[in-house]
C-alpha cells in the first residue's frame, strides 16, 4: 500500500512531517559544537602544506635542509615519506598525494611541515628551497583537447554524446546562442581541517570534516599503506560543504604527520589556502541551437558544452554526463543532439558543487528559452509551458520520467506570486545601497523566470546504498532508540532527519543520534541531493527489522534490540557510449523561479528585490529545514548570478579570499517566498525527492533573465558584472 | 609573553603568546573557548565577533596583547548556565542554524542589536548583520530569529 503524504504525518511527536529542532541546535548556538576545527589534543603539534605557486611547472630540485633546522619543527615530508600509492582521485587516481616530479596546478600541495606552532610552521616552510623549471599552463578548455598532454591519456577526461531522433530536422524559428560560466567557490566558511592521532600500533585515527567518511577512508588507507580496518575515521562537526568536501583535502597529510612524528597533528587552512585546498564549480563555455515550430513546441536542440576540470579529473566525468543528460532541461523534445566534454586543463581542479553539471547547462538552456520566448513573440512562461515536461515524458536519454514533473505548475506557482512594491525611495532598498549611489535615477526594473532540473542521487549504474544501525533498549523506565550510520552531517539536518523517522516508524519520541563514522558500514556521499533518500531509507528499514523484534511490546526489559541494513535505491544502468541512451538517474528534482530585479544602469549595479522559489520536494519530512534548503540553494544560484567567481588568469587564481571572492550577505538577499509541492514519488522511501539541488539550478539564470529584461542587453556570461551592464 | 583578560566574567591569563597571535587563536588555541570561529581570519565573515569592552569585534583582528586588562564577552558568556540567551533560543526555533558555523558571530551581533535596538525594521537588522556572512540559509530564517528575540526580550 502506497500512504499520500498527508497520511504519513506522524503519531509521535517529533515525527516525520514535522519541524522539531535540530539535536545539535542548542550546541550550535552556544558555540559548544566540535567543528574540525576546533579539536585539541594533548602535546599535539601543527601541519601546513608547501604548495606550488606555479600552475604548471616541472620541479628540479626540493631542499629541506634548513626547514629542518629550525627549532620546533618535528618533520618535513616529501612523495618520498608517503608509503602506498601516491595518487588518489574519486573516479581517476590522477592526483598525487605530494607532488613528485611536476606540477599542474598553482597551490598543489609539495611538501609537509609539522611544528609546535602554526608559526613555526609557516617560517619553515619559508625555509624549503623548491626549483622549478616554469612551463606554459593550458588554461583554454575549448582547445585543451588538442593542446599539451597534460596526462598519460591525452586531456579529454570525457567525452559524453546523447543522440536522439532525427540529427538534421529543421526547424521554422532558431535561436542560437554561446554561453560562459565563471568558476564558482562553494565557500563554506568552516576551512578545511582535522587531527589525526596516531595509535601505538601503527594505526590511525582521523576526526575529520567531509562528505563521505568511507571513500576518504579507502583513499587514505592507499596511500598509507595501510590496511582499512587500520584507518578509523570520526566525522567531526562540519562548517558547511556543498560539495567541496567530496575530495581529500588535509586527510592523508595530517595522518602521514602524524604517522611520521608520533604525535597528534592538527591541520587548519586559513581561507586563502583553503580557496586552493578543494576542488570548485567546472567553468563552462556552452554552445546551443534550439529550433521550434511557429507556436513555441520545440523541435530540436543541439548543444556542444566545455566545462573546464583543471588539473585532476576529481567528479568531471560525472559533471560532464549530468550537463548531459539534463542539458535540454525540464522539457520535451523529440531531437536532440548534445556533446559535452570535460578537459584536464592547468586551471584549479574542478569537481563537485551544488548542482553539479546541471548549473552549467541550466543558465544556457533557459537562456536560449528566454532567446525563443522573444524571437517568437511569446512571454517567457508560456514558451516554457508549452514545451514542460509532465510525468511520462522522456528524456534525451531515452528514460521516461516515472513519477511526478510538474513543471508548468512550479512556473505558474511562481507567476501568479504577488509583485514586489515598486522602486523604492529608501537607499537602502536601492542598488549601491548605504553606499549612496543612487536615490532612484538611472534604476530600472525587471522579471525574469527559469526552471531546472536535477537528478536526485547516484547515476550509470553506481551501487549507490547506504547502511543503517537502529538499536533500542529500555531507559528510566521506557524504550529509547538510538541510530547509527556513516552518513555525514554537514549542515543541512541528516541528524534531525533520522531522528525524525525513527520516531515515527517505532513510535518511539527519544532517539539519540550515534556519531557519525567508519565502525559501521558505508553510508554513501551527503551529495547529490540523496541522503535523506538512501540513509533515510537505510533508517527506515533497519526500523522495520527492530519493529519485527519488538513485536508490539513497549517493556523489552534488558534485552537489547540491534539492528544493521544497507539500502539502495533501484537501479540505474550506464549510458550507452555512442548514443547517450539509458536510464541513468533515479529520480528527477524540479524548481522554479522568479526574480525580480532593479539595475542601476550608469554603474551597473544590481539589487534583487524578491527571489520567489516552487519546488517539488515529494514529501517534506521536515518543513522548515526544506524551506532553509531551499533559501540556502537559491542564495547560491544568486552569488553565481551578479558576483561569485573565482578569476584566473594564465591559471593563476586572482582573488583568493573573501575581501575579492564576494558571497551575498544578508543585504543582497531579498525576501524569498518558497511553495513547496508534496507529489509522493512512489519509488522513494515516503515519497520524497531530494531537495538541496535544484532551487540553485534555477535562481541564477532566473536573476538574469531580470536584468535582461530591465536592460535589454544579452548577458551571456555569469556572474553579470558591472561591466557588463555599462559596457565600460 | 603574558596575556591577562577578563573572559566572559572569569580573569584568566595566557602564558607563552606569541606577539603575532590574534585574540582568536589565544581563546580558542590557549583559552579553550573554541565558540568563535576562523571562517576568514581577515575581517569579512563576522564569525568571530566578540565583545571586547562591550563593543562588537572581529576577534581574528584584535591583536592578543591588545586585550591586557579588558573584558571579552564570547558567545560561550551568552547563555545563563542552562538557560539559553533569547537570541539563541530564537536561532534554534527558527531554523537559522544549519551548519552553524556561522552561528556564533551571527548570535553575537544580533544580541549586540537587541540591546541597542530594541525593536530594529528589517532594514536595521540587515544593516546590523551585514558583515557577517552565512553559505547555508540565505539569511531568511536568520532574520526571522532575530524578529523572534526582539518580540520576546
Amino acid at each position: 500500500m502506497t500512504l499520500t503524504p498527508a497520511e504519513l504525518t506522524s503519531a509521535v511527536s517529533g515525527g516525520i512531517g514535522t519541524s522539531p529542532q535540530r539535536p545539535d541546535g542548542n550546541l550550535k548556538v552556544r558555540g559548544e559544537f566540535a567543528y574540525s576545527s576546533d579539536l585539541w589534543h594533548e602535546d599535539m603539534i601543527w601541519g601546513a602544506t608547501l604548495r606550488s605557486p606555479h600552475p604548471y611547472a616541472r620541479i628540479t630540485s626540493v631542499d629541506l635542509t634548513e626547514a629542518l633546522k629550525v627549532p620546533g619543527v618535528y618533520a618535513v615530508l616529501t612523495h618520498q615519506d608517503v608509503p602506498g600509492r601516491n595518487l588518489y582521485g574519486l573516479e581517476h587516481k590522477d592526483q598525487p598525494v605530494l607532488a613528485v616530479d611536476v606540477v599542474r596546478y598553482q597551490g598543489e600541495p609539495i611538501a609537509l611541515v609539522g611544528a609546535d606552532h602554526p608559526e613555526t610552521a609557516q617560517r619553515a616552510m619559508k625555509k624549503i628551497v623548491v626549483t622549478y623549471d616554469v612551463l606554459e599552463p593550458v588554461v583554454d578548455m575549448e582547445t585543451a583537447a588538442d593542446d599539451t598532454p597534460l596526462h598519460p591519456g591525452g586531456n579529454l577526461v570525457r567525452h559524453v554524446p546523447i543522440r536522439r531522433g532525427s540529427q538534421d530536422v529543421e526547424a521554422e524559428v532558431v535561436v542560437t546562442g554561446r554561453y560562459e560560466v565563471g568558476m564558482q567557490d562553494q565557500a563554506f566558511l568552516g576551512p578545511e581541517s582535522g587531527l589525526a592521532v596516531p595509535a601505538e600500533d601503527g594505526s590511525v585515527d582521523l576526526y575529520i570534516a567531509t562528505q563521505w567518511l568511507h571513500v576518504d577512508r579507502d583513499q587514505i588507507a592507499a596511500a598509507l599503506g595501510l590496511p582499512q580496518e587500520q584507518v578509523r575515521l570520526t566525522l567531526s562537526g562540519v562548517g558547511g560543504a556543498f560539495g567541496g568536501r567530496e575530495d581529500l583535502s588535509m586527510q592523508v597529510h595530517a595522518c602521514l604527520l602524524a604517522l611520521h612524528t608520533g604525535k597528534p597533528v592538527k591541520m587548519v587552512y586559513n581561507r586563502e589556502e583553503s580557496f586552493y585546498g578543494h576542488v570548485h564549480r567546472h567553468p563552462a563555455v556552452l554552445y546551443y541551437e534550439h529550433g521550434a515550430d511557429h507556436t513555441g513546441k520545440l523541435v530540436y536542440v543541439r548543444t556542444r558544452m566545455y566545462l573546464d576540470g583543471g588539473a585532476y579529473a576529481s567528479s568531471t566525468p560525472a559533471v560532464v554526463a549530468n550537463a548531459a543528460t539534463l542539458g535540454v532541461g525540464p522539457y520535451e523534445v523529440d531531437n536532440v543532439t548534445i556533446d559535452a566534454y570535460g578537459l584536464y586543463t592547468n586551471n584549479p581542479p574542478c569537481g563537485a558543487m551544488r548542482g553539479f553539471g546541471a548549473v552549467q547547462a541550466g543558465f544556457a538552456y533557459e537562456s536560449q528559452m528566454d532567446k525563443l520566448a522573444e524571437a517568437l513573440g511569446m512571454s517567457p512562461v508560456d514558451v516554457r509551458v508549452r514545451n514542460a515536461m509532465t510525468e511520462g515524458s522522456v528524456m534525451p536519454t531515452g528514460q521516461v520520467v516515472d513519477s511526478a514533473a510538474p513543471v508548468a505548475q512550479l512556473l505558474k506557482l511562481v507567476q501568479d506570486k504577488p509583485l514586489p512594491a515598486g522602486t523604492s525611495s529608501d537607499i537602502r532598498e536601492l542598488p549601491g545601497g548605504v553606499s549612496n549611489t543612487t536615490h532612484g535615477e538611472g534604476v530600472v526594473r525587471g522579471v525574469g523566470f527559469a526552471v531546472g532540473i536535477k537528478n536526485i542521487c547516484f547515476s550509470e549504474g553506481y551501487d549507490d546504498y547506504s547502511t543503517a544501525r537502529v538499536r533500542v533498549s529500555m531507559v528510566n523506565g521506557e524504550l529509547a532508540a538510538a541510530v547509527h550510520t556513516a552518513a555525514c552531517e554537514v549542515g543541512q539536518g541528516l541528524v534531525t532527519i533520522m531522528q525524525q523517522i525513527v520516531r515515527t516508524e517505532l513510535g518511539i519520541e527519544r532517539v539519540t543520534v550515534l556519531p557519525m563514522d567508519t565502525t559501521i558500514g558505508n553510508g554513501g556521499s551527503t551529495s547529490a541531493s540523496r541522503q535523506t533518500y538512501v540513509t533515510g531509507g537505510a533508517v527506515k528499514a533497519a526500523c522495520a527489522l527492530v519493529l519485527d523484534r519488538l513485536a508490539g511490546r513497549t517493556d523489552i526489559g534488558d534485552e537489547i534490540i540491534d539492528e544493521t541494513t544497507e539500502w539502495r535505491h533501484r537501479a540505474t544502468e550506464a549510458l550507452d557510449p555512442e548514443t547517450g541512451q539509458g536510464n541513468a538517474h533515479v529520480q528527477y528534482g524540479f524548481a522554479a523561479h522568479r526574480a525580480v530585479v532593479d539595475v542601476d544602469v550608469d554603474l551597473g549595479l544590481v539589487r534583487v528585490v524578491s527571489l520567489d522559489c516552487a519546488q517539488d520536494v515529494g514529501k517534506a519530512l521536515n518543513p522548515q529545514a526544506v524551506v532553509g534548503q531551499i533559501q540556502g540553494g537559491s542564495a547560491q544560484g544568486l552569488g553565481l548570478a551578479v558576483m561569485e567567481e573565482i578569476q584566473t588568469s594564465g591559471g593563476k587564481v586572482r582573488n583568493p579570499s573573501f575581501t575579492d571572492y564576494l558571497i551575498p550577505t544578508v543585504l543582497d538577499m531579498p525576501p524569498m517566498s518558497i511553495d513547496v509541492l508534496e507529489l509522493a514519488d512512489p519509488h522513494a522511501p515516503y515519497g520524497i525527492r531530494g531537495v538541496g539541488e535544484p532551487p540553485t539550478i534555477s535562481s541564477t539564470p532566473a536573476i538574469v533573465a531580470a536584468i535582461r529584461a530591465a536592460t535589454g542587453l544579452a548577458l551571456t556570461r555569469v556572474p553579470v558584472r558591472p561591466e557588463h551592464l555599462t559596457g565600460t | 609573553m603574558r596575556v591577562n583578560v577578563t573572559v566572559n566574567g572569569e580573569q584568566r591569563q595566557a602564558d607563552d603568546v606569541w606577539e603575532g597571535e590574534s585574540l582568536l587563536f589565544v581563546l580558542r588555541e590557549r583559552l579553550g573557548l573554541p565558540g568563535s570561529k576562523n571562517a576568514c581570519e581577515q575581517g569579512e565573515c563576522g564569525s568571530c565577533t566578540v565583545y571586547l569592552d562591550n563593543v562588537p569585534v572581529c576577534a581574528c583582528l584584535v591583536a592578543a596583547g591588545q586585550v591586557q586588562d579588558r573584558e571579552v564577552r564570547t558567545v560561550e558568556g551568552l547563555a545563563d548556565g542552562d538557560r539559553l540567551d533569547p537570541v539563541q533560543e530564537a536561532f534554534v526555533e527558527a531554523g537559522a542554524v544549519q551548519c552553524g558555523f556561522c552561528t556564533p558571530g551571527l548570535v553575537v551581533q544580533a544580541h549586540d542589536l537587541l540591546d541597542r535596538v530594541p525593536n530594529p525594521s528589517d532594514p536595521e537588522i540587515r544593516e546590523a548583520l551585514a558583515g557577517n556572512l552565512c553559505r547555508c540559509t540565505g539569511y531568511e530564517k536568520i532574520l526571522d530569529a532575530v524578529r523572534l528575540a526582539a518580540s520576546r526580550r
